[in-house]
C-alpha cells in the first residue's frame, strides 16, 4: 500500500499503542487535533485521552513528566511540536532523562521516545526549521535516530517505543508528505543501524533524514555523468553504525557527509572524525562536509540559499573527485 | 542591640535591614509547642498514640545523628561534601512517617530523615557525597527515588508518576497510593515547579508538593523568592495550600497524611509548606556567617523540633531511663555503622564508569571501553 511519511509515523504509533497497553501519547495538540502535522490522528478517539494526552502548553513538563510515567512502568511518547520548541525540555532531557539508568546503576530505565519534526524547507517562520540533533548525539545515554522515508518511518518508530533506552527521534518535517509502498509483514532491520540505499564505487554520501532525499537525487544527476555514487542512510546517529559507513567509505575511498545542521560540530564532523580513523588508507580524498552555514537559521524566503540542494552536494562531490 | 545595628555589625558586611517576614499565627499549623504543650487547631489533628510519639522521637534522634556523623565524616575527609538537614528533621520525618508503603517519595538532596523512614540504609546517602556512586539504593525497594540535585526537577518525575497511578487505576479509594515531592523555598522560583503545579492540578493527579522552607537558598533569603507567603501561591494554581510549623513532628505528620488521603482518593495535588530553619550550612562548603546573622539562628534554637518533643513526653512520663537509653544505644550503633560501613566502601572500579550507560550495550561503547582496558593494561605490562 502507497502512504506518506506521516502516515506511516500514525500507522507505526497506532500499532505501538495497540501493542502495549504501557504506551501512552502526550503532546500539545496531539488529541482531538491529531498534532499540528497530523501525525496522531484519530488515535485519540480510538484510544483514550487517558493514553493519548493532550498537555499544557509546556515542554519541560512534557518531557518530566514522561520519566515519572515511565518510572511508574508507562512508555511515553512525547511530541514536540517543533524543533526550536524543544529546548525548554533540554535540562529534563540532558540532566535528568539520558543520565537516570546510569545514576541507578542499572536498576531503572526510562522507555521515553522523544519525537521531534525537524529541518527546515517549508517556508515556516523562525524556530520551525533547526536541525538540533547534535546536541543530543553529544549526550551520553541517548540514542538518537532519524527516518528518512514512510517504510522506515512506520518501523523505527515502533522499535524506537520497544527499546528500553531513551530515545530521540527525528522526522524530516519536509518529507511527511513523500510517498512510497509499505508492506507491514516486512521485516525490518535492526534500528540503530545505518542502511546503503544506493549501491554505487566512486564515492560515499553520508545523509540522514531529508537529506537522504536529496543526495539520491544527487546521485541520480552524478550518473548521467557516469558516476558512480553509494548513498548511506545513517538512520541511527547515536551510536553510529560505524561499520556499514566503513564498509562503504572502504569500498569507494571517498566521502560526502551531507545534513541541513550548520557544518560545525555537525553529525558531520564526527563521521568524518571516525572516517578518516578506520580508512584513513583507502581515503583518495578529505571527508568533506555539506550543511547548513554557521548562521542562525535564516528567513524563509532565503532559506533555499542557506539549506544544502542537489547542486551543493554535487559541488561536493566534484571537489571529491578532484583529488 | 536593635536588628539594623547588629546586621551593621563590624565584620558582618550585611546592611539590608529587611526583616524575615514571620508567618501569621493563625495561619501556621501547629499542634506541638516548642514547649512540648498540645494544642488543638480546627482542622488538623493528631489522634496517635505516645507510642508513635515515642517512635517519632527515635526517628528523629537517628536522623540528626546521621546527620552529625556525615559532617565527622566530611570533616575526616571521608566525603567530599555532605548537605546537612539540621533543624529539619520534624518536617522530614513527620512527612515520612506519614506515608504508607503503596506511596512514592521523589527527595531532594537532603531527604535523609524521609530516607531514614522509607527504610533505606543511611549508609548509602553517603555513596553520593563520597563520590563512589551516584545513588546506592534500589528506588523501587524503597518508593523512594533517588536524590536530584538539579533543583525542581523530581517535583515534574513526581507528578508524571502520580499520572502513571492514576492510569493504572491506584486512586480514588482508601486504598489508593499516593506521590510526594520534595523541594526548597528556592525550588520554587524554578519553572519546572510551576509547570508540576499546573500539571497536577488540571489532571487532580496524587501528589503532595511538600516545600520545606527552611528560609534560604544557600545565601539567597525567602523575600527574593516571593512576594507572598509560599503556601498562598497554590491558590493561585487551583488547589489547596497549607502552611504547617515544620519543626513541629506532629503537625507536619498530620498535615501531610490529610493531603496524602485527599491525594489517594483522587481530590489532587495540595501544597504543603513547612515552615522550618536550616540550622547549619547549605553543605559543608557554605559559610552562612557571611549572609546571615547569628540572632536568627538563636531564635529558630528555642523552637528545636527535637526539644519539643522530648518536653511532651516528660511531661507525660513517658521518657524513662530505658527508653531513652534504647534510643542512645540505637545512635550509637548507627553511628559506629556510618563510619565502619563509610570508610569500607570502595572507589569503583575505572572500568566501571561504562556500565549502564544503556540498558543494551552499543558497539562504539564497547570498543572504548575494550580500548581502555587494553591502555591500563599496559601499564601492568610494564610493572612486571
Amino acid at each position: 500500500m502507497a502512504i506518506t511519511l506521516n502516515k506511516g509515523l500514525n500507522m507505526g504509533l497506532r500499532k505501538a499503542l495497540e501493542d502495549d497497553p504501557k504506551v501512552v501519547i502526550m503532546g500539545e495538540d496531539v488529541g482531538k487535533l491529531g498534532g499540528v502535522f497530523r501525525i496522531t490522528d484519530g488515535l485519540q478517539k480510538d484510544f483514550g485521552e487517558d493514553r493519548v494526552i493532550d498537555t499544557p502548553l509546556a515542554e519541560s513538563a512534557i518531557v518530566g513528566t514522561a520519566i515519572g510515567l515511565a518510572l511508574r512502568g508507562y512508555r511515553p511518547v512525547c511530541e514536540i511540536q517543533f524543533d526550536g520548541f524543544v529546548f525548554p525540555a533540554y535540562d529534563q532531557i540532558v540532566t535528568q532523562l539520558a543520565k537516570m539508568h546510569f545514576r541507578s546503576q542499572g536498576r531503572l530505565t526510562l522507555p521515553v521516545v522523544i519525537r521531534i519534526p525537524f529541518g527546515g524547507g517549508i517556508g515556516a517562520v523562525e524556530h520551525h526549521s533547526e536541525s538540533p540533533e547534535a546536541y543530543f548525539a553529544h549526550t551520553p545515554g541517548l540514542r538518537v535516530v532519524a527516518c528518512s522515508n514512510p517504510v522506515d518511518a512506520y518501523f523505527m518508530i515502533q522499535q524506537a517505543i520497544r527499546c528500553d533506552d531513551p530515545v530521540i527521534f527525528f522526522e524530516p518535517k519536509r518529507r511527511y508528505w513523500e510517498k512510497d509502498e509499505l508492506d507491514e509483514s516486512d521485516e525490518p532491520g535492526p534500528l540503530f543501524s545505518a542502511r546503503v540505499v544506493r549501491p554505487g564505487t566512486d564515492l560515499t554520501l553520508l545523509a540522514y533524514g531529508p537529506m537522504v532525499k536529496t543526495c539520491l537525487e544527487t546521485a541520480t544527476a552524478a550518473a548521467e555523468e557516469g558516476r558512480d555514487l553509494e548513498v548511506v542512510d545513517l538512520r541511527s546517529l547515536s551510536p553510529l553504525d560505524v561499520d556499514t559507513i566503513v564498509a562503504s567509505v572502504r569500498k569507494t575511498g571517498r566521502a560526502v557527509v551531507v545534513h541541513e545542521a550548520s557544518v560545525t560540530l555537525g553529525i558531520g564532523a564526527e563521521v568524518a572524525a571516525r572516517v578518516t580513523e578506520d580508512c584513513f588508507y583507502s581515503l583518495e580524498a578529505p571527508v568533506l562536509r555539506v550543511g547548513g552555514f554557521d548562521t542562525p537559521y535564516p528567513p524563509a524566503k532565503v532559506e533555499e540559499e542557506w539549506l544544502p540542494d542537489l547542486d551543493r552536494v554535487m559541488d561536493a562531490v566534484d571537489r571529491s573527485l578532484a583529488y | 542591640m536593635s536588628d539594623q545595628a547588629e546586621r551593621a555589625a563590624p565584620g558582618n558586611g550585611i546592611d539590608d535591614s529587611s526583616p524575615m517576614p514571620a508567618p501569621p499565627e493563625t495561619d501556621l499549623v501547629q499542634l506541638l509547642t516548642p514547649d512540648g504543650d498540645r494544642v488543638e487547631h480546627p482542622d488538623y489533628s493528631f489522634d496517635l498514640g505516645d507510642d508513635v510519639i515515642r517512635g517519632f522521637y527515635r526517628d528523629l534522634i537517628l536522623t540528626r545523628r546521621i546527620d552529625t556523623e556525615a559532617i565527622a565524616l566530611q570533616r575526616q575527609g571521608e566525603l567530599g561534601i555532605w548537605a546537612s538537614l539540621l533543624g529539619q528533621e520534624a518536617a522530614q520525618v513527620g512527612s515520612g512517617r506519614a506515608l504508607r508503603t503503596q506511596d512514592y517519595a521523589f527527595p531532594t538532596y537532603r531527604e535523609h530523615g524521609v530516607a531514614l523512614t522509607r527504610g533505606v540504609d543511611p549508609v548509602h546517602l553517603l555513596g553520593l557525597f563520597r563520590g563512589v556512586d551516584q545513588g546506592g539504593w534500589d528506588p523501587n525497594e524503597h518508593n523512594f527515588h533517588l536524590y536530584t540535585i538539579v533543583i525542581g526537577a523530581q517535583t515534574l518525575h513526581a507528578t508524571g508518576y502520580a499520572m502513571g497511578i492514576q492510569r493504572d487505576g491506584a486512586v480514588g479509594s482508601d486504598e489508593g497510593a499516593a506521590v510526594i515531592a520534595y523541594f526548597g523555598d528556592g525550588a520554587t522560583s524554578q519553572g519546572d515547579v510551576n509547570e508540576a503545579f499546573i500539571w497536577a492540578s488540571v489532571y487532580d493527579a496524587p501528589v503532595v508538593f511538600f516545600c520545606q522552607n527552611n528560609q534560604w537558598a544557600i545565601s539567597v533569603p525567602l523575600e527574593r523568592q516571593s512576594r507572598i507567603p509560599l503556601y498562598q501561591r497554590a491558590l493561585g494554581f487551583g488547589f489547596p495550600g497549607v502552611r504547617v510549623d515544620g519543626n513541629d513532628v506532629l503537625a507536619s505528620y498530620a498535615v501531610t497524611k490529610a493531603a496524602l488521603d485527599r491525594a489517594r482518593e483522587g481530590s489532587g495535588p495540595t501544597l504543603v509548606e513547612a515552615w522550618t530553619y536550616r540550622m547549619g550550612a547549605h553543605t559543608t562548603t557554605d559559610d552562612p556567617t557571611r549572609y546571615r546573622i547569628t540572632s536568627e539562628l538563636d531564635a529558630w534554637k528555642v523552637k528545636d523540633p527535637i526539644l519539643r518533643v522530648r518536653s511532651y513526653l516528660d511531661k507525660q512520663g513517658v521518657l524513662d531511663a530505658d527508653f531513652l537509653a534504647d534510643v542512645e544505644a540505637e545512635a550509637e550503633q548507627l553511628a559506629t555503622h556510618l563510619r565502619t560501613a563509610c570508610r569500607a566502601m570502595p572507589d569503583p572500579s575505572p572500568l566501571s564508569v561504562f556500565d549502564h550507560v544503556y540498558v543494551e550495550e552499543t558497539a562504539l561503547l564497547d570498543r572504548q571501553r575494550d580500548a581502555y582496558a587494553a591502555y591500563l593494561e599496559s601499564f601492568e605490562t610494564v610493572g612486571h
